[in-house]
This record gives C-alpha cells, structure tokens and sequence, in this order.
C-alpha cells in the first residue's frame, strides 16, 4: 500500500459489498414473489437481474428480498416495490429484461413502468 | 453479486456449539440448490449474544435466527433463501414484534443500550478479510496519522480522548506514549497483551477472532506514534481460533503493504510478530510478560524501571492490551472528543463486559463507561434467571471484588468500582444470586491465585496459600472468629509487601466479601452453616418422614450406604455415613430429601 488513494479505491470497492449488512429498513425495497409458483415461472433470473443491476449502478439503500406466494400464480414472477412514502406498485409476468427496466425507469427515475404493472395486466 | 449475506458466527463460544459444522451444512445445501452464486456464508467474530448461540443473521433482512441446529439448515436454505420465507421458529424472540415484523437486532433489549467502539466489527466482517475491514474504514486511521499527523500530534489526540488502560490497571494510555516517545534508543518496541487470563473472561479473544486488523492497525499507529519500528502480540496458545486469524491477519496486511517497509509512502516501516504464551496467569503482568517473551520464564521484576524507558530487550516499549488499542482507530478517525464525550468525568468511552454467572444473557456487551451495574445485569443482560434474586456481582477476576446489590445502581467506572472495593479489571462480570456462597466465590478465586503465584516473592507464594488454608479451615466448618481477623491481616501483609499485580490484587476477593458478605463468613464459623447451601461440610441431608414414602430408590442409589429403612416405611440418613454427595436428592421423585 504506497498511497491513500489505493486504500481508498479498495474501500470503494469493498464497501459496495457489504452494504447490505447494513441492515436498514429503511429505503426502498424489491421484494420478489419466490414461492414455488413464482419459481416456477422464473422467479429466480429475475431476483438475480434486480441484485445484478443494481450493484452495477452502485444504487444505495435500496435492498431485493423474496417472500412468498401472494395469490396471483398466474402473474408470477411478482415483484413488488415498496418505496417510503410512496404507493405499493405490484409487476406480474416478470423477466430478467424487464427487471432491468423497472431499475432504469422506476428505481432510478422514479417513472413505474405502467405497462408491466398487474393491474395494468389484468384489465 | 451476492443477493444475500447469511452471517453465522465463528467466535469460540459458537464454534464450540458447532458452528463450523453448522456452516460446512449451510454451503453443502446452498450447493445443493445451486445458490452458490447468490448466497455467500460469511464466518464472523462474536455477536456478543453467547447464550443464544449458534448464531447466524440473514441480510438484506437482517434476521436473526439463534440456537440453530445443523438439522435446521436445509429448512433454512429451502425456505428461507429460497423461497424467501422466514423460518419463524428459529428467530430470537426479541427481535420478532408483536404483529410479526421483525425488528433490527440493534433495537432488542440487549443491543439497545450498548454502543460498540471496540467491538464494532466483530459479528459484522469476515476477520479473515482484509476488504471487509478496508470497507468499514479499515486502515484509515493509520493513512491519516503517517499523512496528516506528526507523532506528537497522534499521542496529543490519544492523551486528549482520556483513553485509560482497558486490561485493568486504568493507566492513561496517552501519557504512557508520552513517556516512552522521548526516549532515544536505536530500537523501540510496541506489544500488545493478549494473555487474557481472568477466568471467564473473553474480551480480549473475542476482538482478536472478529477483528483482527484493527489491532495491527492500532499498533502500527503507536509504533508511529513512539518511534518503534517492531511489534509483538504476547497470546495465550488456548486461544487457537484467535491466534490462527491474527497470523491470517498479519500476513494479509504484509503482503498489501500495510505492514513492512514505507507504508503509505510515508517513510514509516512497521512490523509484527505473535508470540504464544503457555497460559500462566502471572504473563499478564507486564514485565513477566516482556520477560517471557524474550525467552525467559515468565516472572515479574520490580519496577521502576518502568517499560517506558527499560521494557523488552531493555529498550522502551509501551505495553498496552488489545481492547485499548482496539479504541485508537476510531479514536483518531472520529477524534478525541467524540470519545471523550461517552462516559464519566475521569473514566471515557466505552467497556467491554463478558458477563457470566447466573445472568439469562451471558456474552460479550460493550456499554458506555458510567452505565450502572443494574442497567448491565437486568437491562442488557435480561436479570436473573429461574426468578432468583441478584446478589452480587464479581468484577475483576482474581484481581477484583464483589459488588453487593446495595450498589447496584453505581455507575460502572474505574474509580466507582476502586471506591467500593473492586476494580473494573479486564472486563470479567460475574453475576451471582442467592445460591452462591460469598467465602466459596472468595476460595475459588484464592484457589486460582494460589495455583497462579508464579513463586518468585514470598508474600505472594506463601501469602496466598496460607489465605486459601484459612479460608478451608472455614468452608470445613473448623473456622473461629479469630481466623477472621488473622485473614484481614493476612491480605494486607500480601497487598503491601508483593512484588506485582498479581499478589497486590489476590486478596481483593476475600476482603471485599468480608467487607459486604460478613455475616456469611460467621455463619459458616459460628452457626456451622452455609447460608447458600454451597459449602458440602456444613450441610446436612435428611428425609422429611411426612414425605417419604418409603420407596427405596434412595438407599439404593447411595453410594455410601448411609440410608436405611424398610420399604414403605421413611427412611433416615445417617450423618455420619453421609457422603453428601446429593444422588438420594436428585433420585428423589416426592422431594423429602433437604439440605440444611
């Protein structure tokens, strides 16, 4: 270590990895319908998208958790966002290209996307 | 990218309750349902919550589930990592609220009031990792004093925080810098005493298996701060876990340039080495310590000259144990004041405890120094369990003294404690209730002094072991009140006229349980008995005939032959024969057999 600027950019790096532990509840939350239904319907590419992008753009206090079946087999997979503050806005049929949207327009930008939306899927 | 964190603790405490096995089980299942990718064990130091141990907390949730079984992981795995859904039944009740929303665990009773300096990583990083440390600031204490500090400046910023020695004796550690900086010779030497042999204590242990950079951190920052370019971390050989982590440690931070030549670019060049200790208690004292290190069998020499100008090698050397410098990071990061505006007037910061005894939450806690002993046993520590009452409570090991429930509320610092009798010692907490005997406490802590007294003067050697035969003659039921007076004399003579810490501090227990448990020690004298119903020679085992029903099993089971009678028909123990060996109570299923 011959310089700051190397513990520092180590720091960086390593700080992104553990942030989860950080153990807030507070922020915004993914959550991902990861019953055997949603599991089924690829749940799991999905979870994994929103994990991936996220880190890939070092998004903070936002945390991706599963539950369980929420009744709507027939939409899974089922991601829910919860931000503070504002309305619950549940996704149906999702996929890992999708999920990538909705950390774009959403999680970043604030704009749900309506079109992937169960209420939207279900009129 | 890792979506989850499963944290199981690799303290001693839960690795002795398999927590080793418990996560070789975890990966075997992750493995199993290919989660390999998305879920990383990480093993950590201690949590603190040893009785609920093992433990392990799953983030982003931060559940905390305690008391897991292997049995138990491919429902946590299948369910829970999986799926997503919490496995309930394994959650410490604490941190479950009543509509079922799972509190943060830094909101339960037990971590609520604590605040963690000197424990703030360990149940947080891997130790093995030198990145995790980096990325909760490790090493930047030490960034910032070899760029932007002068070694004055680093000893001013340790003197001003008000930082006294943790390892009991309370010395202020800046001034102890201060007094070996100055002092020139071609080599100095910083080490750090982690023969941490108070029993039932695990502070020191604890820190070093859960954080041990922050040590190699802190005594590159001294060896900066007084001029020494070498270090040497004296631990005992019992603490394998820790050893083997502080060597991992050690070379991790060698080879990223954190120890070795120039660090930071600075010109600074530091090293460290461990040295096993082989357990004897007297290693703890700092020039025993020096002296076996060098080679020598461990025992004290008179000082001055102190460390500071003659330590190891003959060459100054500042001495401090591993919870002081496990404060200096932080203390240099957040500065003096922070630190100094925790605590009470002359004792600042924090205290590590490793509460025992009869307490419901034994572990490790880190409170504010000036936190009252009630807030520590029933707050934090959850009281007393099977609704016993709280009698005293032994700080300070065998260097200590106990403190009586009449001064439950004193705030816990190191001149309160002095003041009535105690010390703050290392950090050992004891908790007794109404079934512990005060002149047993005091002959255990005796029995291990004695056995400790490394020999070399004979107010220590023969000192104790003349105490340790009074204090017999008394649990014998053979004491009189003039052995009383004989004891008191006894302990001062050793106090006064010993050549270390060790023989200074060994009669601490029994004049404190004289002071504050008196009676007891007449009761056993004069009464022939022992009020908590401990001591074997002065109780006695008798059949209450109105509940016996004459079933034998009690003749039976003894060992002795001491009890007679014909079936359904009471039966009677002959005091003489009596062994007291309890069999007959515990087989006793109509509970007719007492002790008086």
């Amino acid at each position: 270590m011959k310089s700051i600027a190397e513990l520092q950019a180590i720091r960086d790096q390593a700080r992104a990895k553990i942030a989860m532990r950080e153990g807030s509840h507070e922020g915004t939350r993914i959550v991902v319908g990861m019953a055997t239904c949603g599991i089924a319907a690829g749940a799991r590419p999905v979870l994994n998208a929103f994990v991936e992008e996220i880190a890939k753009r070092n998004i903070q206090n936002v945390s991706v958790v599963q539950t369980g079946c929420i009744g709507m087999c027939q939409f899974e997979p089922i991601v829910e966002v919860l931000a503070p503050g504002k309305e619950k806005v549940t996704y149906g049929l999702m996929d890992a290209e999708k999920a990538v949207r909705v950390v774009t327009d959403h999680i970043v930008n604030g704009n749900p996307v309506a079109e992937y939306t169960v209420a939207k899927l279900m009129k | 990218m890792y979506r989850s964190h499963v944290l199981v603790c690799g303290g001693t405490g839960c690795t002795s309750s398999h927590s080793q096995e418990i996560i070789e089980a975890l990966e075997r299942e992750i493995a199993a349902n290919d989660l390999t990718e998305e879920i990383k064990v990480v093993r950590t130091g201690c949590f603190g919550l040893c009785a609920l141990g093992p433990i392990m907390i799953v983030y982003p949730e931060g559940c905390f589930y305690s008391r897991v079984k292997v049995d138990d992981i491919p429902e946590i795995v299948s369910e829970h990592l999986l799926k997503g859904r919490i496995v309930t039944r394994l959650l410490y009740d604490e941190t479950v609220e009543e509509d079922g929303d799972i509190k943060a665990l830094n909101e339960t009773d037990f971590y609520k009031k604590q605040v963690r300096v000197a424990l703030r990583n360990c149940g947080v990083i891997n130790p093995e990792s030198l990145d995790e440390y980096i990325a909760n600031d490790g090493y930047q204490a030490l960034a910032k004093c070899l760029t932007e500090y002068t070694p004055e400046q680093v000893i001013q910023i340790v003197t001003d925080s008000g930082l006294r020695g943790r390892g009991g004796g309370g010395f202020p550690t800046g001034r102890k810098w201060a007094l070996t900086a100055p002092n020139q010779a071609p080599q100095k030497y910083v080490v750090c005493n982690a023969d941490e042999g108070d029993p039932g204590a695990f502070m020191d242990r604890s820190v070093l298996e859960g954080d041990p950079h922050c040590l190699i951190e802190a005594m590159a920052i001294a060896g900066y701060a007084i001029g020494a370019t070498m270090g040497y971390v004296y631990v005992r050989a019992e603490y394998p876990i820790a050893v083997r982590r502080l060597q991992i440690a050690i070379d991790d931070a060698r080879e990223a340039g954190l120890l070795g030549k120039d660090i930071f670019g600075s010109g600074f060049d530091f090293d460290m080495e461990i040295r096993l200790g082989a357990g004897a208690f007297v290693c703890g004292e700092e020039t025993a310590l020096m002296t076996s290190i060098e080679g020598n069998r461990g025992e004290p020499r008179p000082r001055p000259p102190y460390p500071a100008v003659k330590g190891l090698y003959g060459c100054p050397t500042v001495e401090n144990n591993v919870e002081t410098f496990a404060n200096i990071p932080q203390i240099i990061l957040k500065g003096a004041e922070w630190f100094a505006s925790m605590g009470t007037e002359k004792s600042k910061g924090t205290k590590v405890f490793a509460m025992g005894g009869k307490i419901k939450h034994s572990g490790l806690v880190e409170v504010p120094m000036g936190t009252t002993l009630r807030e520590i046993v029933e707050e934090i520590g959850g009281g007393i369990p099977n609704g016993k009452k709280f009698k005293a409570a032994q700080t300070g090991g065998p260097s200590g003294g106990c403190i009586p429930v009449q001064h439950f509320d004193i705030p816990v610092d190191y001149d309160n404690l002095i003041s009535i009798g105690s010390m703050m010692g290392s950090g050992g907490l004891i908790v007794m209730d109404e079934t512990t005997c005060m002149v047993d406490i005091a002959k255990f802590f005796l029995e291990f002094t004695a056995e400790e007294s490394c020999g070399k003067c004979t107010p220590c050697r023969i000192g104790t072991k003349r105490l340790l035969e009074l204090l017999e003659k008394i649990t014998n039921g053979n004491g009189t009140m003039e052995d009383l007076d004989k004891i008191e004399k006894l302990c001062y003579h050793i106090k006064d006229n010993s050549l270390c810490g060790l023989g200074q501090s060994a009669p601490n227990p029994v004049l404190s349980t004289l002071k504050f448990f008196r009676d007891e020690y007449v009761a056993h004298i004069v009464d022939k008995k022992c009020p908590a119903g401990v001591c074997k020679a002065l109780l006695t085992y008798t059949i209450d005939a109105d509940k016996c029903k004459g079933c034998t099993l009690c003749s039976r089971v003894c060992p002795a032959g001491a009890i007679s009678g014909t079936v359904k028909n009471p039966h009677v123990i002959d005091p003489a024969k009596c062994l007291k060996c309890g069999a007959c109570m515990e087989k006793c299923k109509f509970g007719a057999i007492e002790i008086k």
